[in-house]
């Protein structure tokens, strides 16, 4: 795999040399075997630099078992930390810098081309004189191999010295490390020292103690034998913040909307949103149910919905599947209901822990029939807390399915965000259980609009039999031929209602010129900070990000055409047009280039692929320049 | 002793709910369908204890059946094949002041919604569940069904089904936190009437089998039970339903079961030579999922802005603020 963004990142990053290195940004992993605590290292690492006023973005790289060999690549456990002095909205390039617990997870992340070529190591070397001599020449080759081909490497005495401190060692390293890195980054140790204590504020103040000692140990060990030291200055940025990954922010906005049942059975990488829930969602009024299965977790929610108050069932791609035909209910029957859709690698059980954005057509497109529902997809963590307080909001003002599309880069991505003030219009006013008038029919349907007013159990006067089976405005089963026309006729009228409040999105650079990115969900900002750098290089590049993708807003057609070519960004499959079987005949696009060709009748191009990773601002800077490369400018 | 509160007194001009005041559409069932008599049944139990229709819920699956809400005046939700259970649930926990109901047929109940069948009865969430159970996939047209007798003929068996029939009872009865588990046939009115009441009395998940007549796709089916009431055991108890002096009359084979005793009504769930009618089981203590977990109190803006303030407060960037 390519390095990118390889040649100008020394000369971009180092602002000035003297003292330390200052840097615009920086990138920095630590891996391990599972269960060593580098994401524990990392999360309080990117915590500390938040709060020195670093723009952050965390990831978790997490293998697929539960506990993987130890000593392998594929079972590389750990944690990305991006920093920066500017708001940072994607996990980046090629690292930096990365601290590994062993030869072979260190090999894990440079086989997956995560590396950068400049990438500075700090290795584990307790390997080096390990008894079993198959290990220890698995860690000299390796090491010999890795200078040999340039890569600067400190080793790293890690357990050698956590036993100065500890004689438990193996649980110790991660603070250790976490020295290490405050010195190298210049962070004040203080503050260090604070998140520390509050990291292990449950385990009492022994614990804490030690850590705050290894913490120490490291810093000094680091400020003896590393002859390097980087400053990142701060964003500037004063704004009281939080910060959690998607998955805490969804299960956040769910409090914040009023919701009180969320309806779930678990699958990755949705599950957290739940498990975050479980443990405090009761303080606040609500529930949540672990059905028996994903069916049974949407029919509860629509029960619940039907009752009162909308409810949230949250689930992934396979599980959204075998909802598919309670969604067509719930939309047939006008129920109010909010899904949210953490996507994950597809088809079938596909790539459980890895990113795709390859559901769209399915929230669109999924159920038998027509079956009309709006589908939003958070760009950034904090949206993933706004999007489901506007998902309540929508499904109860037009009686429908929200699908709200996140996914698993979003899930478990870290970002501070400005902390979000309380508004009691989140909540919604309470149900409206009035009597119904004599007369008013259960879907009486606004000529113009589709809309009609809801009415649930306990209100007198408004008994009816709502039902799955096309149905009268008196909610009376009826196959005539007029009825489900007329059905149709009215849901789908609500979603053109509703497409008249969308506002037309912003382009991001400039409002015309030679190429346009179009993008939805978790790719915004590495779309936009390969946007920003091409246009720094002179390009007139720009991009479009659209939260709503079904309806469309208006508008997004000319937009489309003041650019001389489109492209369509996306983390999910196309074929590859230079492929000799490929021609425009068979080729398929990536989802949003499909909408945007069918809707626009506009030439829309598509760069996509299913790896099951974040794209990078680097491969979208390639792919940049290979096109205006191509158009000869 | 002149001091009479107003509120002993009766109020003469208050409403009483009428049958009628339960009966929807005109069912379209065929005539001489078990579904029938189990919809007078219900609208008796409604009637009789005047059940406001607004606050009263059925939710079926699909199937001929799963009519049943459109023919009560009260709210109803005809949702999916199958998938009954798990909406009633939604309901009910959300909404502990409804009176719900579930009407499946054996098709929902004991093929597609299997799982949710078991699940119910272990979540055992207050609410009576009928299944209406007449051997046999009517709406779609004579297919075999899971507790079709063995050997029936069917559309999709037409050299007979090839196995033996499932037996919800003995299901029931095997499955954690049973509560209430009882068995009628749709034309013996009094029993099923009585069943039905103390099915809706029971706290708890009250699961009432009904065996239902189908005289369109399988006339003959219970003619056995039909022909020689011998081939029904009535259980009665002082704690289960009794057996009046005409019905006694009729059904001689007849003994006391008390409803507390599970392992004698997993027996009675087992006999083949009998169909067990009448309360089998009955537990009103067991735990309930909807209690457990609905929240005991009312909750304000104002207690989940506070809930969210120290949620915000917990993932502040600044610990400070966090460990206040």
């Amino acid at each position: 795999m390519q390095d990118h963004s390889e040649t100008d990142t020394r000369a971009a990053n180092i602002l000035e040399s003297s003292g330390p290195i200052q840097l615009k940004e920086h990138v920095v992993e630590i891996v391990s075997d599972a269960g060593e605590g580098a994401q524990t290292a990392g999360q309080s690492f990117g915590a500390i630099s938040a709060r020195m006023g670093n723009g952050v973005w965390t990831v978790e790289i997490i293998p697929a078992e539960v506990e993987p060999p130890p000593r392998t690549a594929a079972g590389a456990s750990g944690i990305r930390i991006r920093i920066g002095s500017f708001y940072i909205t994607n996990p980046g390039n090629g690292a930096d810098l990365i601290v590994a617990f062993n030869e072979q997870a260190l090999l894990g992340r440079l086989e997956g081309g995560h590396l950068k070529k400049s990438c500075m190591i700090l290795l584990e070397n307790k390997w080096r004189t390990h008894s079993n001599p198959a290990i220890s020449q698995q860690y000299i080759e390796t090491y010999d191999r890795l200078v040999g081909e340039g890569y600067k490497i400190v080793e790293l005495p890690l357990e050698a010295e956590c036993l100065k401190y500890t004689d438990r060692p193996q649980r110790g390293k991660n603070m250790f490390v976490l020295g290490v890195l405050s010195s190298i980054y210049t962070r004040e140790l203080d503050i260090a020292r604070k998140q520390i204590t509050y990291a292990f504020r449950k385990k009492g103040q022994k614990v804490i103690d030690v850590n705050v000692k290894l913490l120490e140990g490291g810093y000094a060990w680091a400020q003896g034998n590393v002859d390097l030291r980087y400053e990142v200055p701060s964003t500037g940025n004063t704004d009281p913040q939080i910060v959690t990954n998607g998955n805490v922010a969804t299960g956040l906005g769910v409090i914040a909307s009023g919701m009180d049942i969320c309806a779930m059975y678990p699958i990755t990488p949705a599950t957290s949103a739940s498990h975050y829930l479980s443990e405090v969602f009761e303080d606040a009024g609500g529930i949540v149910h672990q059905a028996e299965d994903e069916i049974a977790a949407c029919a509860f929610a629509i029960g619940s919905s039907y009752a009162g108050k909308c409810a949230v069932t949250i689930t992934s791609g396979p599980g959204r599947a075998l909802k598919t035909e309670l969604i067509g209910l719930a939309v047939m029957a006008e129920i109010p209901l909010v899904l949210v859709n953490v996507q994950r690698g597809g088809p079938s059980t596909g790539l459980p822990t890895k990113v795709e954005q390859g559901d769209l057509m399915s929230a669109i497109f999924g159920e038998p029939g027509d079956a009309p529902k709006i589908v939003i997809a958070p760009a950034t963590i904090e949206d993933c807390f706004y999007s489901v307080i506007t998902a309540r909001k929508i499904a109860e003002t037009f009686r429908t399915v929200v699908m709200v599309l996140s996914d698993a880069n979003l899930a478990t991505g870290q970002q501070p965000f400005t902390r979000p003030s309380f508004n009691k219009e989140w909540l919604a006013p309470p149900i409206d259980q009035s009597p119904i008038p004599a007369g008013t029919k259960p879907y009486d349907w606004d000529p113009n609009t589709g809309l009609s007013r809801r009415f649930i159990p306990g209100q007198p006067g408004g008994m009816h039999t709502v039902t799955g089976l096309a149905h009268t405005q008196e909610a009376k089963v009826a196959y005539g031929p007029g009825v489900n026309q007329s059905g149709c006729d009215h849901r789908s009228l609500k979603l053109a209602a509703f497409q008249k409040t969308l506002k037309t999105p912003t382009v991001f650079g400039g409002d015309e010129g030679d190429l346009l990115l179009v993008g939805w969900g978790s790719t915004k900002g590495s779309i936009e900070e390969a946007v920003t750098n091409m246009r720094e290089a002179g390009l007139k590049v720009s991009s479009l990000h659209l939260k709503f993708l079904n309806p469309l807003a208006s508008g997004i057609k000319e937009i489309l055409q003041r650019f001389k070519k489109v492209i369509c960004v996306e983390i999910n499959y196309s074929d590859d047009i230079s492929h000799p079987m490929i021609n425009e005949d068979n080729r398929r696009y990536s989802s949003l280039a499909w909408l945007l060709r069918a809707r626009y009748l506009v030439d829309v191009d598509s760069w996509s692929n299913v790896q099951g990773q974040p794209i990078k601002p680097g491969e979208i800077e390639d792919m940049i320049r290979d096109q205006f490369d191509k158009s000869g400018k | 002793m002149f001091n009479v509160s107003l509120e002993n007194l009766v109020d003469i001009d208050l409403e009483q709910y009428s049958l009628q005041d339960y009966q929807g559409s005109t069912p379209r069932w065929c005539s001489g369908c078990g579904d029938n008599a189990i919809l007078s049944a219900v609208q008796k139990l409604c009637r009789d204890e005047q059940l406001p229709p607004e606050k009263t819920v059925f939710v079926s699956g699909i199937g001929c059946s799963s009519r049943f809400p459109h023919y009560m005046k009260t709210y109803g939700f005809h949702g999916l094949h199958g998938r009954a259970l798990p909406i009633a649930q939604g309901i009910k926990m959300h909404r502990p002041d409804l009176h719900v109901f579930v009407n499946m047929g054996d098709g929902d109940c004991c093929s597609i919604g299997t799982a949710h069948w078991i699940h119910a009865l272990r979540y055992n969430m207050n609410m009576v569940a009928i299944m209406h159970d007449n051997g046999i996939y009517g709406l779609t047209k004579k297919q075999a069904s899971p507790t079709s007798p063995k050997g029936l003929v069917s559309n999709t068996t037409p050299q007979g089904t090839y196995m033996e029939a499932l037996n919800p009872a003995m299901v029931n009865l095997g499955v954690t936190n049973v509560s209430f588990f009882a068995q009628a046939v749709e034309w013996v009115p009094d029993m099923l009437n009585d069943i039905i009441s103390q099915a809706y009395h029971h706290r708890g998940f009250a699961f009432v089998r009904v065996l239902q007549r189908c005289p369109h796709f399988t006339p003959t089916m219970f003619d056995p039970l039909l022909s020689n009431p011998n081939n029904i055991l009535v259980l009665e108890h002082e704690n289960g339903i009794k057996l009046s002096e005409a019905a006694g009359r009729i059904y001689k084979n007849h003994e006391s079961h008390d409803p507390s005793d599970i392992q004698k009504a997993r027996e009675y769930a087992g006999r083949h030579d009998i169909v067990p009618v009448g309360i089998l089981y009955r537990n009103p203590e067991v735990p309930c999922y909807d209690e457990i977990r609905r929240p005991k109190r009312v909750f304000t803006p104002e207690m989940k802005e506070a809930v969210l303030n120290r949620e915000f407060d917990k993932f502040s960037v600044d610990i400070d603020s966090s460990e206040g």
